[in-house]
Parts: structure tokens; C-alpha cells; sequence
């Protein structure tokens, strides 16, 4: 259950392709020209009602202020989503890191390979594509949307990745 | 580590005395059945700890998936116009299951509020504004789920079972009453 470290800054961010629905794909390019959030986190349906991704749902207009689109990726299948993501009333897509499992999150440093979930992990990404800022939390521990709200701020505010790491 | 961003003043709701050792600040949310359980457990610690303990709420709403989060929130609220934030934040606590409009205008008047004063400051602006300033203070703080508490202004990063966060209040004590000795010790 070793703890990695997220990508650094100003390195640009792994593309993807992975299901949004069961007959609907989406890269990270379709997103090119706006930041994103990248939510990864263990499983659909973990017992907790107020968790992170209640918590970023709820701050979502304000991320959508900044033009960013928000993604959740866990390894659950896309079945599991779309009944989790309607009980649950969220409003961003969840990305289905199935097949390879967790070939993307591994990508970004945050598959936990003993526990065959992803770890909570949060990246801002820039309308660039490349990484202004990432966090793994440690094991048990949920991250607020404090962080990411910060780099999405410091991005509005114009510092890109670049510009952030010299 | 995360940290409360926004220290608590006289504008908070408090239970316990201003100069208690320790500070445990509660984000919470009406509807959040966790919520519902802690809202026990903190009653045990506060009849167990005494004078140690200083307890704040603050509003943390989850209207996406709690509809009657955030009308209970101004219910409390309006009723704290009326001098009775607590009886009310214990009443809902205790009928998680009835928020409804009509169960808060009950809860009013069994509370003995002026209900037509209570139903207008429920629609206030500075209702609604207590109740955004709270849940945004939190989220500026790291909240990351309800219940979250912070201990002395730091996240606490355990369970809101009755030992871990006794455990981290009396941390938090022997913490300040080091703090204490040292400032008598340097002479200030």
C-alpha cells in the first residue's frame, strides 16, 4: 500500500480514453481548451453520504466559474456509475478506469495496487493539458475541494504550470 | 494538514465556556444521517468533559443530496434570531426523518418562537447568508464530508466515534496546557 507521489507540475497530463456511458467514450483531448479536475477515488458506494464527491458536487458552480469541467474515475464499470451517479444526483460525468483495470489511474500515480482501487487522488489539469496541481491523500483520508480550488484560482489568476514551476 | 481558515468569534454558535482549553468546531449537515449520530456522541463528550470543551456548529449543507438540508439550516438559524439556535439544532436532530416545511413551523411553535417572525427570517437574506458564509468558510478549510470536525483548528482525520475524538480533545488539552506553561516559563 505504498503512498506514490503526484505528477509534477508543468508535465503534461496522461491522456485517456475511457467509457462515460456504456456506448460513449471520452479522451482528456475532448477537453482541450478548458482546465480540468480529475477526482479519482477508490469505489461507487462507499457508506459515507457526505464524502468527496457529495462535497465537489456541491462546489461545482463554483468550478464551473472558472470554465472547468470536473471528472470522477474510479475502476467500477459504467453500470455502477450511472446508478451511482443517479443516486447520488451528481452533476459531472464519472469515467469508468475498467479495462485494463486501472491502466489510467496508474498513469497518474494513483492506482493502489494491493487494494486494486484507486487511491483518492485530485489533479488540476490546465487548459493546456498539462498538470498545475496534484494531490494524493493518504490512505483513509478524504481531500477536501480547498487544493483543488486554489489551482484553479492561481489559473484563472494566469499563472499556467509553466509559469508556476520557475 | 488541513486547518480552519476562518477562526470562530462571537458571531458562532457556541455550547461551553469562551476560554475552555479546547475548541472542537462541528461543519454539519440537518439531513446527514452520520450528522444524526454524532449529534449523540457530542452530547456524551460535553457531559463527560465539562468546562474542556467549547462546541461550535457551523452549516454545512449538502442540498444535492439532502433536499431538507439546507431549509433546516435556515430553521436553526432563524430560530438563533429568536434566541433558541440550539433548542432548535437539537429538535431537528432528533426528527431527522420529519424536515419538512411544515415539521419546522412545528418545531417553532412548540418551541414557543414567534412562528410568522420565524417563517420570514427563515427567507432572509442574512439567514441565507449565515448559512453560504458557513459552508464555504468550510470548504475554504478542507470540510471533505459531513460530519467534519476541527479540533483546536486542525481537520480531525479520525472517526466521529466517542473515543476518537475524546481521545484527540484531551490531545488537544495537554497540547494547550503545555502551550501555557511554556508562555508562564518565557516570562510572557
Amino acid at each position: 500500500m505504498s503512498q506514490q507521489s503526484p505528477l509534477e507540475p508543468g508535465t503534461e497530463a496522461p491522456d485517456f480514453k475511457l467509457k462515460v456511458t456504456p456506448d460513449q467514450q471520452v479522451t482528456l483531448k475532448d477537453f482541450d481548451g478548458q482546465p480540468v479536475i480529475l477526482v479519482f477515488y477508490p469505489a461507487d458506494f462507499s457508506p459515507v453520504c457526505g464524502d468527496e464527491l457529495a462535497l465537489y458536487n456541491e462546489v461545482l458552480p463554483e468550478f464551473q466559474k472558472h470554465g472547468a469541467q470536473v471528472i470522477g474515475i474510479s475502476v467500477d464499470n459504467v453500470w455502477c456509475h450511472l446508478a451511482f451517479g443517479e443516486e447520488r444526483n451528481l452533476h459531472f460525468p464519472l469515467l469508468s478506469d475498467f479495462h485494463p483495470k486501472g491502466e489510467v489511474s496508474r498513469s497518474y500515480n494513483a492506482y493502489l495496487e494491493d487494494e486494486g482501487e484507486s487511491a483518492r487522488a485530485i489533479y488540476v489539469i490546465d487548459k493546456g493539458g498539462n498538470i498545475a496541481w496534484g494531490y494524493i491523500a493518504p490512505i483513509g483520508v478524504n481531500p477536501g475541494a480547498d487544493g483543488a480550488l486554489r489551482a484553479l484560482e492561481a489559473l484563472s489568476d494566469g499563472h499556467d504550470a509553466q509559469s508556476n514551476k520557475s | 494538514m488541513s486547518e480552519l481558515t476562518v477562526p470562530v468569534t462571537k458571531n458562532d454558535h457556541f455550547q461551553g465556556p469562551a476560554d475552555a482549553p479546547v475548541t472542537m468546531v462541528e461543519y454539519g449537515d440537518y439531513e446527514c444521517p452520520y450528522c444524526g449520530q454524532a449529534y449523540y456522541i457530542i452530547k456524551q463528550l460535553q457531559a463527560d468533559l465539562g468546562d474542556m470543551l467549547r462546541f461550535v456548529f457551523r452549516n454545512f449543507p449538502l442540498t444535492q443530496i439532502h433536499p431538507d438540508a439546507l431549509p433546516a439550516a435556515y430553521a436553526a438559524e432563524a430560530a438563533g434570531l429568536q434566541g433558541k439556535f440550539w433548542e432548535m439544532h437539537d429538535v431537528i436532530y432528533e426528527h431527522q426523518e420529519e424536515l419538512e416545511a411544515h415539521n419546522l413551523a412545528s418545531f417553532a411553535y412548540l418551541l414557543e418562537l414567534d412562528v410568522d417572525r420565524f417563517v420570514k427570517d427563515m427567507n432572509s437574506e442574512a439567514v441565507n447568508k449565515k448559512v453560504y458564509d458557513d459552508f464555504w468558510s468550510g470548504v475554504r478549510s478542507g470540510v471533505n464530508g459531513t460530519p467534519t470536525f476541527f479540533i483546536n483548528g486542525k481537520r480531525h482525520e479520525g472517526s466521529y466515534a466517542y473515543q476518537s475524538l475524546r481521545g484527540a480533545i484531551e490531545e488537544a488539552a495537554g497540547q494547550a496546557a503545555k502551550g501555557n506553561k511554556k508562555a508562564e516559563g518565557a516570562g510572557i
